[in-house]
């Protein structure tokens, strides 16, 4: 396996990597939770899939190197990703075709727009 | 034992089928006819009817087949299914019982109910609910049957409160008149009342019975095994009126309310009884039933329903004896009844509400004759049947004939008929000889049984019953010949008397054979077929009782020509001269008026409002309260739903990182 850490003379353990994978997925929460824009969530989103993938990576790596499982899974949230942004996004124009808006503030119709009786 | 049981004339093991038939008949024609052909309900029901009584006579031919007059009487179940079944060794049968009284008893119901239904054939052609009439009075009919069939107490509980339907239901026949509809709500919640100490008198010798089963039990099994089918059961009638079980509830000593145990439960159930034949002081409810069609007061309050008290308290009567005390109350609360009642049948002017008095005063007299007789003494209680036998059909006849006569003047007040004799020679002559009937005249029915029950009440040591019951002879020839001299004789009063005719031949046939039984009914060597066991002592007629009966029927007779063969002029100037104990008495001792106070002021203020308050608020604050809090909890709550996707996101994100710090914890 070719050492690509050699030039910065560190090669960064489990640790460093599952490190790298939390602070993603809390950055990913951080945009989930905070976003006003439906497209800064999904977005977000995506940084807890990958995340994922990377854990999946990871422990593929330093666990079982003679074995792909990990990396299966990592193209496998690859996929869904890409499927899951096609979804959202157009539900996204749908909604903005429909409200002018995807401020997720302001997209509560569910709970507390006017029902027409 | 069941073997024995099969080896019972056919007739006996499908007793039940009297029963069963008006009960079909009652489904039938209610379910199919009623709504789909109501003229042919009327003959069908009828039909029916007269299917049962010749079902009847047949249980009675072979009953007396197999123990013939004279004989010891034993009682048979030759039916029973298993009803209800609580724990092992604790089941409630629907079965037959067959003893003489049920024989007697549904032989009278049906024949009595197979005539009257003949007879509304007429009086309510043309009526709206005709067929809804027919329908309940075969309910009717099938439910006093199960009654008097029943083998066990809540058998006879069951039916005794589907009669009380059926009244009520027919009390309250025309619903669109009020005055109908509270009468039919009065006789309920009357007898309702008097049906609750029945139930708790049931309970209690329920209880006791089941305390006792497992060693009383087995020898009473013995006893009548071969005779019953099924196994003998806590709450069977063969069971609770065992003198071994009653000698045991009697000397425990246990007390109820301060009298003993067995006095108190036998009073209970008197109280029902009490309700039903409508006994002083649960009376006042029978005058005011007479709202029903007449045919319906002719059957059931005359002939039928109201002797059940009577009967249950002659089914149970081994019971009643063994308590003396309870037996002492029949007695009085019957004598009582007897003279109140008559009474004020002086004084009524509704043809109808005297007859009812007259009911009222004859129960009486059946209450007291059994009262005054005891397990080594039955001649009160043979004349106690007897008098049911007899009455059933004078009174039924009574009442019939006073139907025609309504249907005939369009009135009910006595004062308003007259010279009806000419006009309406047949409903005249029967309702002369139920008249001379029940006046106790030889060679009429009512006679012979009136004379044994004077017999029994004199030679059974209660010489003040006895004058009682000569006294009530007087009277009820005086109010009985009153309503007769006043309707069929003298001038007619009023337009409708003047135009009457003659009841259709539907109406009258029924009122010559119940007169023939009036006439004939008194010939029947009773004793040799009602009695308590042992040897029937046949009494014949006494002349040191039947003089000075016959005397007072004379009397009142004669003192009923007296005022009334000339118009009321005399009679009014009598009722002035007595005043205020006149008025008291027309006016039914304001028994009534004692009642309505009792009930609005008493019981409303001091029981009814209080509930009401404790009802609307304690038990309704409860229900509400717990209203208000889910309502004011779901309100706290869904602030937080409030619609925005990322304000669940931080209870998702919190509440997640919240368990697993409590897994860390936990786990560290």
């Amino acid at each position: 396996m070719p050492d690509i850490f050699s030039g910065i003379g560190f090669t960064p353990g489990l640790q460093h990597w599952l490190i790298l994978a939390a602070a993603l997925f809390a950055m990913g929460v951080y945009g989930v939770l905070t976003r006003r824009s439906a497209v800064g969530v999904l977005i977000a989103v995506e940084l807890l899939l990958n995340s994922a993938a990377l854990t999946f990576v990871v422990f593929n790596r330093f666990s079982r190197p003679a074995a792909v499982d990990g990396q299966v899974m990592a193209v496998f949230v690859i996929a869904v990703a890409a499927a899951e942004v096609v979804v959202a996004m157009a539900i996204f124009v749908a909604l903005y075709r429909v409200g002018r808006t995807v401020d997720l503030n302001k997209l509560d119709r569910l709970k507390n727009d006017e029902v027409e009786r | 034992m069941s073997g024995a049981v099969a080896e019972f004339p056919l007739a006996l093991r499908y007793a039940w089928v009297v029963a069963a038939i008006p009960f079909v008949s009652f489904a039938f024609v209610g379910l199919v006819l009623r709504p789909l052909a109501p003229r042919a309900a009327g003959v069908v029901a009828t039909l029916a009817i007269f299917a049962a009584a010749a079902m009847a006579v047949a249980v009675a031919i072979a009953y007396y087949g197999l123990y013939p007059p004279g004989a010891e009487h034993p009682a048979l179940v030759p039916f029973a299914v298993e009803w209800l079944r609580y724990q092992p060794g604790f089941t409630i049968a629907m079965g037959v019982l067959v003893d003489p009284i049920s024989v007697l008893l549904i032989v009278v119901v049906t024949s009595v109910s197979a005539l009257v239904h003949l007879y509304s054939l007429g009086y309510m052609r043309g009526d709206p609910g005709f067929g809804r009439f027919f329908t309940f009075m075969n309910l009717f009919t099938f439910s006093m049957l199960g009654l008097v069939l029943a083998p066990n107490l809540l058998q006879t509980y069951v039916f005794w409160e589907l009669v009380g339907v059926s009244s009520f239901l027919l009390i309250g026949y025309y619903y669109e008149r009020p005055s109908a509809v509270a009468a039919s709500k009065k006789a309920f919640v009357v007898t309702r009342f008097a049906d609750l100490g029945f139930l708790l008198g049931i309970l209690l010798l329920g209880y006791h019975g089941f305390t006792l089963f497992g060693e009383v039990g087995p020898a009473v099994a013995r006893d009548v095994a071969g005779r019953i089918a099924g196994e003998l059961q806590p709450l069977d009638f063969l069971y609770l009126n065992d003198p071994a079980l009653l000698a045991r509830l009697a000397e425990g000593g246990a007390t109820v309310g301060g009298v003993g145990l067995l006095t108190a439960a036998m009073i209970l159930v008197f109280m029902g009884a009490a309700g039903k034949s409508a006994m002083f002081p649960l009376h006042i409810w029978l005058p005011d039933a007479m709202e029903g069609p007449t045919p319906v007061s002719a059957l059931i309050h005359a002939a039928t329903m109201v002797v059940a008290g009577v009967y249950l308290v002659a089914r149970m009567f081994p019971a009643f004896a063994a308590s003396g005390d309870a037996l002492l109350v029949v007695a009085s609360v019957g004598a009582f009844t007897c003279l109140f009642a008559a009474a004020i049948g002086c004084t009524q002017d509704d043809i109808k509400r005297v007859l009812a008095f007259s009911t009222l005063s004859q129960l009486g007299y059946m209450m007291f004759a059994l009262g005054v007789a005891a397990i080594d003494r039955p001649a009160g209680y043979t004349a106690s049947m007897f008098h049911l036998f007899t009455h059933a059909f004078f009174k039924a006849l009574l009442f019939l004939g006073a139907g025609a006569v309504i249907h005939a003047v369009h009135s009910n007040s006595i004062w308003e008929m007259g010279g009806l004799r000419k006009r309406m020679p047949v409903t005249h002559l029967t309702f002369l000889v139920a008249t001379l009937a029940i006046a106790g005249i030889w060679p009429f029915a009512g006679f012979f049984s009136k004379d044994e029950i004077l017999a029994a009440a004199l030679h059974g040591g209660h010489p003040l019953v006895f004058g009682v019951g000569l006294l009530v002879a007087a009277l009820t020839a005086f109010y009985m010949f009153r309503i007769y001299i006043v309707t069929f004789l003298g001038p007619a009063r009023h337009e409708g008397a003047a135009h009457a005719h003659e009841a259709p031949l539907v109406m009258a046939v029924p009122l010559v054979l119940l007169a023939l039984g009036s006439i004939g009914a008194g010939w029947i060597p009773f004793a040799s077929f009602v009695g308590l066991g042992g040897e029937a002592t046949e009494h014949g007629v006494e002349l040191a009782i039947a003089i000075p009966a016959t005397s007072a029927g004379l009397l009142g007779i004669g003192l009923a020509f007296l005022l009334y063969s000339k118009g009321a002029e005399r009679a009014r100037s009598g009722a002035a001269a007595l005043g205020a104990v006149y008025r008291t008495i027309k006016r039914k001792f304001y028994i009534d008026e004692v009642y309505v106070f009792l009930t609005r002021r008493v019981v409303f203020n001091c029981v009814a409002r209080p509930i009401a308050w404790f009802d609307r608020h304690a038990v309704d604050g409860m229900v509400n309260l717990s209203g208000q809090t889910t309502r004011w909890g779901g309100r706290l709550f869904g602030r937080l739903h409030g619609g925005k996707v990322q304000a669940y996101g931080v209870w998702l994100v919190g509440g997640t990182l919240f368990l697993l710090l409590i897994l860390w914890s936990a786990v560290r």
